[in-house]
């Protein structure tokens, strides 16, 4: 363990280790989100090394409580856009002025959940479940063939006017999915859909046939459904195959190692074999394109998936934990060497971070993988921060910071808020930021005499459904109050440098469930994001930090050949470093980063 | 079907404030029982009026009412873990269950106030018997062990229950226009999800027993 991961280890944090199985609950805690005043639009808030940069309330179509009917979903973004999906549509904004965002058109479509991924001009949404239509049209579905199930395609060449242009049919519908680009062909991609619902009738959906054997290639369940989209005719877009990731994860009903306990009574020999219990469906899958590699949350399980053909995708390896109780979503690390898993205990409509509940579960959990692409479980985490029954709380949807050297991530925790957690020690993850609001509804008379573990006589379920770094600041998907901006101040848990290093990384385009591999330029605040962490984990002699950063100071105003010359120098010294460092690698990375530098400079 | 059993449902008709004044006579909190359970059939609640743009049906609300029947006996029988000398290991499958349990009954109860309907309360699984439910014998022997037996009869007669509550979700989907509320379809898929996963660990648990 390097001395920087020492140092973060001494930090209290709230993790459990896998193999301690002690059920816990939270400690008493005078931590600032609790006791926050309740309120739609005027609770209290409490942030920590984040600061609000905007919030904007819901377009008036959306703006109705009912249940789930009208909540936000997921985030995509493009340019200058945020897509924002709702189980009743989508909202485009500009975010040009992140201070004063502009929603340049809302579109009402029943398509429940709505996740959203943006490609080029075309916006994909995920529909599950029976009352969505194909025509949009509110009511119901009367007759199948009005009945979509799947992804939906827009085109958004012009946002303020999209148009839909395919409702692709899933014999499961697709409650989230997953952009993969075809490796060769520019102009093809496919969509892993994921779901948790049943296989419709094949008199509804030709082709479709709910069966309980996980190895039928004809059985619609047990199956990754995979679209190919030819981005110059959506229109075309089709299942193309299925693949069979989930076969032989059914737990044994018997250790096979022993013997039977006893010969079956005759009434229960009769009885049909159980039906199994292994992952039918994943409920969501992050694709990592430029690994070739899939991690899976697939409710009972976590899967490794090899994707170098996206259209045969082969199990590497799967993980259970009687902790977890649905495996939701997966977020890689850059180096694609660590995966955080998080738990949707409770669906996410459940106060599962009360002060009550169990710390183990409704939380994430980081997976390492080795060598041989096989996962190794570490620890858990969930937010250090007791939340009320009224405020529906579990871990859920997030993604990278690019902060160089670091393994960070932004998350939402629906009514537990916004939290940025590192998991650079998978061992001991821990908080860093985070931004809470009180409870949208107050509490009912009910709760306050002490009905714990209840949900309160307020009934809108509302919070963070994800919350990403995009191009420099975090956006949050509130589900019932609209869509929030928010920026992290510099403090000693991440410097000014750092934020500068991830501010650095632009993309174009970014669909969370799509990692893009993150490179930061060569630039002076990337290498200063690594010294800084040098000093702050004591990785390096504070004499010599000191003076590296002297002389990068004196580098900085120096221009052309003085400035490369300088910085060759100085990176022949820090090479020199590595030797007598307690954290070698950030310092040979501190090296590299000042060649890069250093070669950049004209 | 619309005889009423207890609470002051009524027909609401979408009226955005009346569910919450049902919602304050209906005090949903164990202990705090209606006053009369219909004798006899599961699912005996009934459904008040169903205005007619609703998206529900009256199997959605039969499910509704069913399920929280069904969750509140894996509570009692889940709580029975602390008191029986359960491994620690099911002592913890037990609270995840309760904790998780309580929390969905709540969504039931606030579904069905939300939709002017009557929800039952955490007695009721004492006089609705629905798919999978323990008989009064099988309750009665689960209370009775103690130890490794209680840890066998529960894993047993939970994954029972488990696969009880599959088939629920299975029935519903089956009636024509029901599962299209997005909050039952939504909730009903979860189901499946969770109580699958859990029967999987329950089935490894099982499996991990010390001979008798």
């Amino acid at each position: 363990m390097h001395a920087f991961r020492r140092a973060f280890a001494l930090v209290a944090s709230l993790l459990v280790v896998p193999s301690i199985l002690a059920s816990q609950t939270y400690p008493g805690s005078d931590d600032p989100r609790a006791g926050l005043k309740p309120g739609r639009l005027d609770a209290g808030v409490a942030t920590h090394n984040m600061r609000l940069v905007s919030f904007s309330p819901k377009p008036a179509e959306f703006d109705t409580a009912r249940g789930l009917t009208f909540i936000n979903s997921d985030l995509a973004f493009r340019d200058k856009y945020v897509y924002q999906g709702n189980f009743a549509g989508f909202t485009i904004w500009d975010v040009s002025d992140p201070a004063k965002p502009r929603v340049v058109s809302a579109v009402s479509c029943i398509t429940a959940q709505g996740d959203p991924s943006i490609h080029g001009n075309l916006l994909f949404l995920s529909a599950e479940g029976r009352g969505n239509r194909n025509d949009c049209a509110k009511g119901g579905v009367e007759d199948p063939s009005d009945h979509m199930a799947g992804v939906r395609i827009y085109d958004v060449s012009n946002p303020a006017a999209p148009r839909l242009v395919k409702n692709v049919q899933t014999c499961k519908g697709s409650h989230t999915h997953t952009i993969v680009p075809d490796p060769k062909d520019s102009g093809v991609i496919y969509i892993y859909v994921s779901g948790s619902q049943g296989a419709r009738p094949a008199a509804e959906l030709a082709g479709c046939k709910e069966g309980t054997d996980p190895a039928d290639e004809n059985n619609s369940l047990y199956r990754l459904d995979v679209i190919r989209v030819p981005l110059a005719h959506p229109e075309q877009a089709e299942v193309v195959t299925g693949a069979r990731i989930f076969t032989g994860l059914d737990p044994a009903p018997r250790a096979a190692s022993r013997p039977a306990r006893r010969p079956r009574a005759a009434a229960d020999s009769a009885r049909p074999a159980p039906a199994p219990t292994g992952p039918r469906n994943c409920h969501d899958v992050t694709a990592y394109p430029a690994m070739g590699l899939l991690a899976g949350a697939c409710a009972s399980h976590g899967l490794l998936v090899d994707i170098s053909n996206p259209l045969k995708p082969v199990r590497l390896d799967a993980v259970a934990d009687t902790n977890f109780s649905l495996w939701h979503t997966a977020v890689f690390s850059n180096d694609g060497r660590r995966v955080v898993f998080t738990d949707e205990w409770g669906g996410g409509t459940g106060p599962m971070c009360q002060a009550t509940s169990m710390l183990e579960m409704g939380g994430n959990t980081i997976l390492t993988i080795a060598a041989d692409r096989k996962y190794t479980q570490h620890a858990y985490f969930k937010i250090p921060a007791a939340q009320t029954a009224e405020e529906n709380c579990v871990s859920h949807n997030g993604g990278l910071i690019p902060v160089p050297g670091r393994d960070i991530m932004v998350q939402g925790w629906y009514q537990g808020g916004v939290s940025v957690m590192e998991f650079t020690d998978p061992d001991h993850p821990r908080e860093l930021a985070y931004f809470d609001r009180g409870s949208i509804d107050a509490p009912s008379p009910a709760d306050t005499a002490g009905a714990q573990g209840s949900r309160g006589m307020g009934r809108t379920i509302g919070g963070s459904w994800g919350a990403y770094w995009w191009n420099g600041l975090i956006y949050s998907s509130e589900l019932d109050r609209g869509l929030d901006i928010l920026a992290l101040v510099p403090s000693d848990q991440i410097s000014a440098n750092e934020i500068e290093a991830a501010k650095l990384v632009q993309f174009e385009q970014y669909n969370p469930q799509s990692q893009p591999r993150i490179t930061w330029p060569a630039a002076f605040p990337v290498v200063r994001a690594y010294l800084d962490q040098l000093v702050r984990g004591n990785g390096l002699a504070p004499a010599r930090t000191k003076a590296i950063a002297t002389a990068l100071d004196a580098a900085e105003k120096q221009t052309g050949s003085a400035r490369r010359n300088a910085l060759t120098a100085l990176a022949r010294q820090v090479s020199q470093d590595v030797g007598g460092a307690g954290d070698a690698e950030r310092v040979k990375a501190l090296a590299a980063a000042i060649t890069d530098l250093a070669k950049a400079t004209r | 079907m619309t005889r009423r059993s207890c609470g002051a449902a009524g027909p609401f008709r979408g009226s955005r404030l009346r569910p919450t004044v049902a919602a304050a006579l209906l005090l949903v909190l164990p202990g705090v029982a209606c006053a009369q359970h219909p004798a006899g059939a599961a699912g005996a609640h009934g459904h008040a009026a169903i205005p007619e743009d609703a998206t529900f049906t009256a199997a959605d609300v039969a499910f509704m009412q069913g399920m929280i029947a069904h969750h509140a006996q894996a509570i009692h029988m889940s709580r029975m873990a602390a008191t029986h000398e359960a491994d620690p290991r099911l002592g913890r499958l037990a609270s995840k269950i309760a904790q998780s349990q309580v929390a969905e009954i709540r969504i039931m109860q606030d579904w069905l106030l939300r939709n002017g309907q009557v929800a039952p309360d955490t007695s009721s699984w004492r006089t609705m018997h629905m798919d999978g439910m323990l008989t009064a014998a099988q309750l009665e022997a689960l209370d009775g062990a103690a130890g490794p037996a209680f840890d066998r009869a529960f894993l047993t007669l939970m994954i029972q229950h488990h696969e009880g509550a599959l088939q629920m979700v299975e029935a519903l989907f089956a009636v024509r226009g029901a599962g299209q509320d997005v909050d039952v379809s939504v909730f009903a898929n979860d189901v499946v999800s969770v109580q699958t996963a859990e029967i999987g660990a329950m089935r490894r648990m099982l499996s991990q027993l010390p001979d008798r």
